[in-house]
């Protein structure tokens, strides 16, 4: 895969493996949230058990999503066309660096110092916050578990539910830092009406409001938004500037296509049959302004690459993390990176593959993620593929460089193969315990070791069943 | 993990009469020999016939699944050198063989090559869609046991219906077989097919991950009731069983194998 040029490639890996393993050291958080994250799969179960056509709903978004993937450029251009002809304004970014720029001159255009937006993936990908930040602007999460994650300067660890990660506990110790409130109530209730009494205002005095967009829809040039709170509507509704960040895998082709994509959401993502809110912006409203920016920033290096361009179907509903046993035990922070879980797998590497070089490492490979994808993407196939390239790249960790290719160099040799078993069989046997349980031998630290057995069956095959 | 080749050769008709090479794998050869005697007295009681390549190694899979292609090519050949001549591959392994069947593709996809791919099966599979096998006289096993169907062999071999396809009728090839069993009690988990963490050099690269989901896993057995965690896939049980030693839990760990044949233990 080509990278763009914006993207350094020296920068330094993500550990995954350390920080989950200091997550999991954590003990009540990663209990709580592999608790919490599991109960959104077994709802996803359950909500889907009511649609006797589910896998055939699957089939039909995946193809959708093809076909409008391989037609980008028309639908693009149909959108931009409808979009205008709405009154919309349409901006387009090749990268993170000009839809930053682009938001940063609409808003300075307009003045605004005050800006309140809702949660897009896209927007945290091209790191716009501390961009505008750093130019004085005022950025407010709406989102309750965003805001969370900006208060606490962490990136969210999940699509859906950005601060799963945390105990309630952690929230009012940081409510009580930063807002004022008891911090040893750590009622929802009560933690929740503090942080919305904190919003009101910012809400009344933002300059703008941005959102990112679930679906757009070529054929009417409106787009979708779909969250629980209603606060994408809010920041939407009362500044009278709005701006929209859209992937331009976003598209879809037809109003009724949405009839495919809503039923599989929500379902999806938390088990619920809707969002609270499915919001449909048609042009500005009535005195206002509204901007789209289409954003590539990787997405056409990825349409053309043969394994990964099926990533581009993903709606980013989070069932892959829900299912993900790796990702539950680990907690969304410890990929380092802005997707994470077994899509972030798959796309991190694609944004920045020095940083994100172990990512691909960090899954057992159970093929869960495949399986409740939504849009079909085969995740665990490309996760799989990812090791190669990683390999392919010489990017791979030296420790587990050396042992494979050693492996590699033994194995196709059955007299190099049967002498290594047995010296390993008898250094089993042999080896005192504190040899074997220590800080280097990473299985045995909360694992036994097999026992040897005192004959292969290879030795008992030769010796009870001559071959003929 | 998608399983593009099953199918492509049928051996439903005359099962018996093929040349079966038996395929054990290497961590099988060394650490668990009682699965290898198991699988070849079970196949021999049901009447196939069946040789062990003595020159046999590995399937390529810890190179392959690491990301070394290339390290696992030489492996791979050498595979294919030791199966080519049979009609069939038969292995009690659903990792292994799902390495074989779907990823085996460090090497050019000669005849040869397509034909031990495609001839390749998982002793489950093998007993259940080709054999048919309707009764095992010989076979009792009076426990309790809680069944690990591992996640190569659910959703790469089609074993078992995967938990999140929620919509398709239920089924499961190693349950029947289980059944014909006289005495086994299968027991219900929380979470019946979640991953046990073994996930191949996973397991050391990342060691807190992968114990804690091995701990998960054998507590779920634990707090049920389990007697014996049963499995077609015995690398999975390798790791689980090294989680028991180590919390010295009452449990054992057995590969399906070994029950359906009625021991050796």
């Amino acid at each position: 895969m080509s990278l763009p040029a914006m993207i350094k490639l020296k920068n330094r890996p993500v550990d995954p493996e350390a920080l989950a393993a200091r997550f999991i050291a954590l003990e009540n958080h990663e209990i709580t949230h592999d608790r919490l994250v599991w109960r959104m799969r077994t709802n996803r179960d359950e909500a889907i058990a009511g649609v006797p056509d589910w896998q055939e709903l699957r089939e039909l978004a995946s193809q959708i999503k093809e076909h409008t993937l391989t037609h980008l450029d028309d639908y693009l251009e149909q959108f931009e066309e409808n979009a205008k002809n709405l009154g919309t304004i349409v901006h387009w970014a090749r990268d993170a660096e000009e839809h930053n720029a682009t938001v940063h001159e609409i808003l300075k255009s307009h003045g605004v110092k005050s800006l309140i937006k809702s949660k897009s993936m896209l927007q945290e990908e091209c790191g716009m916050t501390p961009y505008l930040e750093k130019r004085g602007i005022e950025v407010t999460e709406s989102d309750l578990g965003e805001r969370i994650q900006q208060l606490s300067n962490e990136p969210p660890s999940h699509i859906v539910v950005p601060a799963i990660h945390k105990l309630r506990t952690d929230v009012a110790e940081l409510f009580a830092k930063n807002l004022g409130t008891d911090g040893n109530n750590s009622d929802p209730h009560y933690l929740t009406e503090a942080m919305r009494e904190n919003a009101r205002p910012r809400f009344m005095k933002a300059g703008a409001g941005m959102t990112g967009a679930n679906f757009a829809v070529a054929e009417t040039g409106g787009f979708v938004v779909c969250t629980n709170e209603g606060n994408a509507d809010i920041g939407a509704s009362v500044p009278p500037l709005h701006i929209a960040s859209i992937g331009i895998e976003k598209l879809i082709p037809r109003a009724r296509d949405l009839g495919v994509f809503i039923r599989m959401l929500s379902r999806s993502a938390l088990g619920s049959p809707i969002t609270q809110y499915t919001s449909h912006f048609h042009g500005p409203r009535k005195g206002g302004e509204l901007h789209v920016i289409l954003v590539d920033n990787t997405r056409s290096d990825r349409l053309g690459s043969d394994d990964f361009w099926h990533a581009l179907k993903c709606i980013r509903c989070g069932a892959c993390m829900n299912t993900c046993p790796v990702y539950r035990r680990s907690g969304g922070l410890s990929y380092g990176a802005t997707y994470s879980g077994p899509i972030g797998v798959i796309l991190d590497p694609g944004l920045d593959l020095s940083k994100y070089r172990e990512l691909p490492f960090h899954s057992s490979l159970c093929g869960s993620c495949s399986e409740v994808c939504p849009v079909k993407i085969d995740i665990s196939d490309q996760i799989y593929k990812w090791r190669r390239v990683v390999a392919e790249k010489g990017l791979m960790r030296v420790s587990k460089a050396v042992g494979m290719s050693a492996l590699g160099k033994v194995l196709p040799h059955p007299e190099l193969f049967h002498a290594a078993e047995l010296a390993a069989e008898s250094a089993l046997a042999h080896t005192p315990r504190f040899l074997l349980y220590n800080t280097l031998n990473p299985w045995g630290k909360h694992r036994e070791m097999p026992a040897a057995a005192p004959q292969t069956f290879r030795q008992w095959y030769i010796a009870n069943r001559r071959p003929k | 993990m998608t399983n593009e080749t099953i199918g492509t050769v049928d051996f439903s008709e005359s099962a018996k009469e093929k040349k079966i090479g038996l395929f054990i794998p290497c961590y099988i050869d060394a650490f668990f020999p009682q699965v290898g005697i198991a699988t070849l007295e079970l196949l021999e009681k049901l009447g196939c016939s069946v040789e062990y390549p003595l020159e046999q190694t590995c399937c390529g899979q810890p190179m392959a699944n690491s990301g070394f292609q290339e390290d696992s090519a030489a492996t791979e050949a050498h595979f294919v050198e030791c199966f080519k001549d049979f009609d069939l591959v038969v292995g009690p392994s659903g990792s292994c063989v799902h390495h074989v069947r779907v990823h085996l593709d460090a090497i050019d996809e000669a005849p040869p090559v397509r034909k031990v791919r495609d001839s390749t099966r998982e002793l489950v599979e093998f007993l259940h869609d080709h054999l048919k096998i309707d009764a095992l006289p010989w076979a009792e096993f009076r426990h309790k046991v809680g069944l690990h169907d591992s996640c190569s062999a659910v959703r790469g071999l089609g074993h078992t219906r995967p938990s999140e396809l929620v919509c398709k009728p239920y089924f499961s090839k190693t349950r029947e077989l289980l059944k014909k069993v006289r005495g086994v009690e299968l027991i219900e988990i929380d979470r019946r097919d979640e991953c046990c963490g073994f996930g191949g050099s996973f397991c050391v690269t990342d060691e807190a991950v992968s114990a804690k989901m091995g701990y998960d896993r054998v507590n779920d057995f634990h707090r049920h009731g389990v007697e014996y965690i049963a499995s077609a896939d015995m690398s999975c049980l390798l790791h689980m069983k090294g989680v028991i030693d180590r919390l010295k839990l009452p449990m054992k760990v057995i590969h399906i194998a070994q029950i359906l044949n009625g021991g050796p233990l």
